[in-house]
Order: C-alpha cells, then sequence, then structure tokens
C-alpha cells in the first residue's frame, strides 16, 4: 500500500456519539483511523462511516469551506472538518457537535433556532427607492460594494454560535452574531432601505444588546466576515438612532 | 413502512459560572472584563481625594499621607496593571467598532490602532508635563 | 419586541471606557508618584485648588470621574452576568446608583471650591 509511504499514521478520534432511541445521554466512542497525511478530519470521518462505523451522523456537503454543513467541535475548538488538517492534530482529535445547540444525533445539531433567527431579520434588499424593470438595474459602485461586501461572505456554518459565550448564557435567546451580521450586510447596501425595519428585531435586548464583544465569533470564522466589527458597528448605529429618536425627533434620521 | 422515528434532541448545558475556563480567549476576555472593578475603585478614590481637597489644606494633606500607605501603593500598580490591560485591549478592537474606509479600501485594523497609540503616548506626555512630572 | 433602551446605558460606557483607556493610566502614575512620597507639583494643594476652583478644571474632573464611573459600572454589570449571576436588574440598579451618587457627589464637591 503507498499509504505508509504518504505520511500515513494512525489517528485516534474520540466521537461523541448520541442515538435518541437508546441513548439516555451522550457517550464517546473511541476509533481508530489510518489517514492520509494530507486528510483533513471530515476524510477521517467519511473513512470512519465507509469502513469502520456506518452509524454515525454527521453534516457534510461541499468537502471546501463554502457550505457550512460540517461544522464541529474538535478538541473543544469550533471549526469546520473540512478545514481541519489531521496532521494539525498530533493527539487524539476529541469530535463533538457544536455547543449551545441542541444535539439530535451523534455530531448532528438542531439548527431550526438558528434558521428562524436569519429569517428574523429580514435578510433580503428592501429597495429605497423601487425601480421597474424598465429603469434598469440598481447600480452599485465598487466603494458602496466595500461597505458590505466583507458581511456578505457568511456561509451560515453556525461556529460562531457555538463560540459565542452569550449565546449559551442567555439559553438561545441572544439572536446571534451571524443573523445581526447578516442585517448589517443589508443595512450598509446601498441598494437598501429596509433597516428600520430590522432595527425592530436587531435594536433589541435579544438583539445586539446582548453581544459584550468577546470576539471569540470572529475568532473562529472560517470566511473572515468578521461579525464581531459589524455588531459593534450596529450598537454604534443604534445609540446613534436611539438619541437621535428621543430628543432630535425634528431632525431627519 | 417502519416505524416512526422518535426525536429527542438533547439540549447542552452551558455551565454558568465556569464556562469561561474552557479556553484561554475566554480567560483573557474575562480578564479584561475585570478591569472595570480595578478602574472603578480607582475612580471612587480619586473622588475621595476631591472631596478632601474641597474640604481643607489639612484634610487634603491628610489624604496624600494615606496614600502613601503600603496597601495604596499595591493598589496603585495592581490597578496600574489591569488598567493597562484595559487600554491595549480597548485600542486593539477599536478598528473594528470604527472601520474607516477611503475610496474602496478599508483602512487596515494596525493603522487606526497604532493612531491610538500615538494619541495615548502624546496625551500622557502632555498630562506629566502639566502635572510637573517631566 | 420592543426596541431597547440599552443605548444609554452603553453609550456612557463606550466614551466611559476610551476616556479611561486614554486617561487611567496616566492619572495612576500621578497618584503613585504621590504615594511614593514624589508628588507631583500640580497634586500640591495649592495648585490642585487653583485648578480645580477654574471653570476648565471643574468641567474636566467632572467628566473624568463621570464617565470612568458609568463606563466601569455598566461593564461591571455584564461582568456580574458572566459570571454567573442572574439577577441582572438587581445588578444593574445596584451599579448604576453607585455611578449615580458617585456623580452626584462629585458635582457638589467641585460646586465648593
Amino acid at each position: 500500500m503507498t499509504e505508509n509511504r504518504m505520511g500515513a499514521r494512525q489517528v485516534e478520534l474520540e466521537v461523541l456519539r448520541y442515538n435518541p432511541e437508546t441513548d439516555q445521554e451522550p457517550r464517546y466512542q473511541r476509533y481508530s483511523v489510518p489517514c492520509k497525511n494530507e486528510w483533513c478530519v471530515l476524510d477521517a470521518l467519511n473513512y470512519l462511516k465507509d469502513n469502520i462505523d456506518p452509524t454515525l451522523a454527521y453534516r457534510w456537503s461541499c468537502h471546501m469551506q463554502v457550505c457550512g454543513s460540517c461544522g464541529m467541535m474538535l478538541n473543544g475548538e469550533p471549526k469546520l472538518a473540512c478545514k481541519a488538517f489531521v496532521r494539525d492534530y498530533p493527539g487524539v482529535i476529541r469530535i463533538e457537535p457544536l455547543t449551545h445547540f441542541p444535539i439530535e444525533r451523534d455530531l448532528v445539531t438542531v439548527a431550526d433556532d438558528f434558521m428562524a433567527k436569519l429569517k428574523r431579520v429580514k435578510p433580503y434588499l428592501i429597495p429605497a427607492e423601487k425601480r421597474s424593470i424598465e429603469e434598469g438595474e440598481y447600480r452599485q459602485t465598487p466603494a458602496q460594494l466595500t461597505r458590505y461586501r466583507k458581511y456578505a461572505m457568511c456561509i451560515n456554518c453556525m461556529l460562531c454560535y457555538a463560540a459565542c459565550p452569550e449565546y449559551g448564557l442567555t439559553k438561545s435567546k441572544f439572536i446571534g452574531p451571524a443573523a445581526i451580521t447578516l442585517a448589517h450586510r443589508y443595512n450598509q447596501d446601498s441598494r437598501d432601505g429596509g433597516r428600520d425595519e430590522r432595527q425592530e428585531e436587531i435594536a433589541t435586548n435579544e438583539g445586539v444588546w446582548e453581544c459584550s464583544f468577546v470576539g471569540a465569533c470572529s475568532d473562529v470564522c472560517p470566511k473572515h466576515v468578521d461579525p464581531a466589527s459589524a455588531l459593534q458597528q450596529v450598537k454604534i448605529a443604534s445609540t446613534v438612532d436611539w438619541y437621535l429618536e428621543h430628543f432630535m425627533s425634528w431632525v431627519k434620521k | 413502512m417502519g416505524e416512526k422515528m422518535s426525536r429527542r434532541p438533547y439540549a447542552q448545558e452551558c455551565p454558568r459560572a465556569t464556562w469561561y475556563f474552557k479556553r484561554p480567549r475566554y480567560m483573557r476576555y474575562m480578564a479584561r472584563e475585570v478591569t472595570c472593578i480595578f478602574i472603578g475603585a480607582y475612580t471612587l478614590m480619586l473622588l475621595v481625594g476631591l472631596l478632601r481637597l474641597s474640604q481643607g489644606q489639612a484634610q487634603y494633606e491628610d489624604f496624600l499621607m494615606a496614600l502613601r500607605q503600603p496597601a495604596s501603593v499595591a493598589f496603585h500598580i495592581v490597578a496600574l496593571a489591569f488598567s493597562l490591560y484595559h487600554t491595549f485591549t480597548w485600542f486593539n478592537v477599536a478598528p473594528k467598532a470604527l472601520p474607516i474606509q477611503v475610496g474602496e479600501e478599508i483602512w487596515p485594523d494596525s493603522v487606526v490602532a497604532s493612531a491610538h497609540y500615538v494619541v495615548w503616548a502624546v496625551l500622557s506626555l502632555v498630562i506629566l508635563f502639566w502635572a510637573g512630572v517631566i | 419586541m420592543a426596541k431597547s433602551n440599552k443605548p444609554i446605558v452603553w453609550g456612557t460606557f463606550a466614551a466611559g471606557g476610551t476616556l479611561t483607556a486614554f486617561m487611567t493610566p496616566v492619572l495612576i502614575i500621578l497618584t503613585l508618584l504621590a504615594a511614593t512620597g514624589h508628588v507631583p507639583d500640580m497634586l500640591g494643594y495649592e495648585k490642585l485648588h487653583g485648578f480645580a476652583a477654574g471653570w476648565f478644571g471643574k468641567l474636566s474632573i467632572f467628566i473624568v470621574i463621570f464617565l470612568s464611573l458609568w463606563g466601569s459600572a455598566h461593564r461591571l454589570r455584564i461582568t456580574f452576568f458572566d459570571f454567573g449571576v442572574r439577577a441582572d436588574t438587581l445588578v444593574a440598579t445596584a451599579v448604576y446608583t453607585v455611578a449615580g451618587l458617585g456623580s452626584i457627589a462629585a458635582a457638589v464637591y467641585l460646586s465648593r471650591f
């Protein structure tokens, strides 16, 4: 076999298992997987499922860090399994589902809360000035694109929710980094005029005001979206709004 | 058709009082947060000093003498350390809250943070000069 | 869901955090010098009293104490929450009361100059 010459090694995986039909609580199961040197953790899991234990459940799709499906905890850190290389983990790799989410089965989490939160912030263009088809497309300069481009890169992988302590401490009431960043992405878009509507959701106590700028969300984001920066900008904008609303209602916003 | 699969999601608990021990990143966050205790305590000390200043020369000079107690010196050193940590952590994340876009480029974080440090150094020197220290 | 009123305290926290980041280290150095027996000129009774008697002195002393207290109070409230203390309303009332009383005290003391 050529595997040895390519620097294969036997990797120990400690994987959290949970079968809702038979288990009262999650438990850990240890596997030994022969890995090639260039493999990512997802490759190891796929080998495991194909050859060792077909009952293991986990989400994955693109294998190239664009779909956001394979988010899981690797040695306590939220990571995309297709982005983490086996060679960077010298010892046992502990694999668990993303924290702060209920566990459906094995490494599959219940993502309903996340999905609902994305919907709440109205993540679509609410045009400031509606244009008819005859008027042509909405035009935008590169400079206007720069204002929100970073925040449009989110792949909805939920790593930031696993990293955010406030999401856990508020028992999932906090609307969370990705949802607020998504709202900010549209607020910053020059074609959009829906900021007031989104403020009703994100300028609330469960919105941006639960954030205490831990910054872990930006640390773990695999697409460098920097949600922490979006949230602080929302706080500043919301504070200015509040003062304008309460003290200077005669000033046009 | 087989039997209906039963769902029983398992809720993961977040340990309320000890979650920050899990990662060094969280410990650094908590260290940053507790700087407010020392900065707040120091400000209350300044308030006492202000009171003594308003009461008269004898009372104010008693306050200055009280500052010389070992406990006060120790507090100052600890408070200075925490205060500096607050300064560093604040300046280092300030660029995230204040993106400065010129044309199609956003200024790098390091530029905005450096500007904060420069202003801080200048301001501190000005105050030390005003106080007669330098 | 109603829009929050947190901006009131967050605004003072942001201003206070900024001010303390810039000012507190050098202030601590000044009083630390006094604490080691080398009282800076400006901290002597005559000069400091003169400074506090002027409008600029009053304004700057008040702003420093006001923002430092409110900034620290809000962060302390969050810190309690992060340490697992669930009684947020109680904590908020306590910290903001201290900040409020401290601010009033500062104003009162300054008015005596």
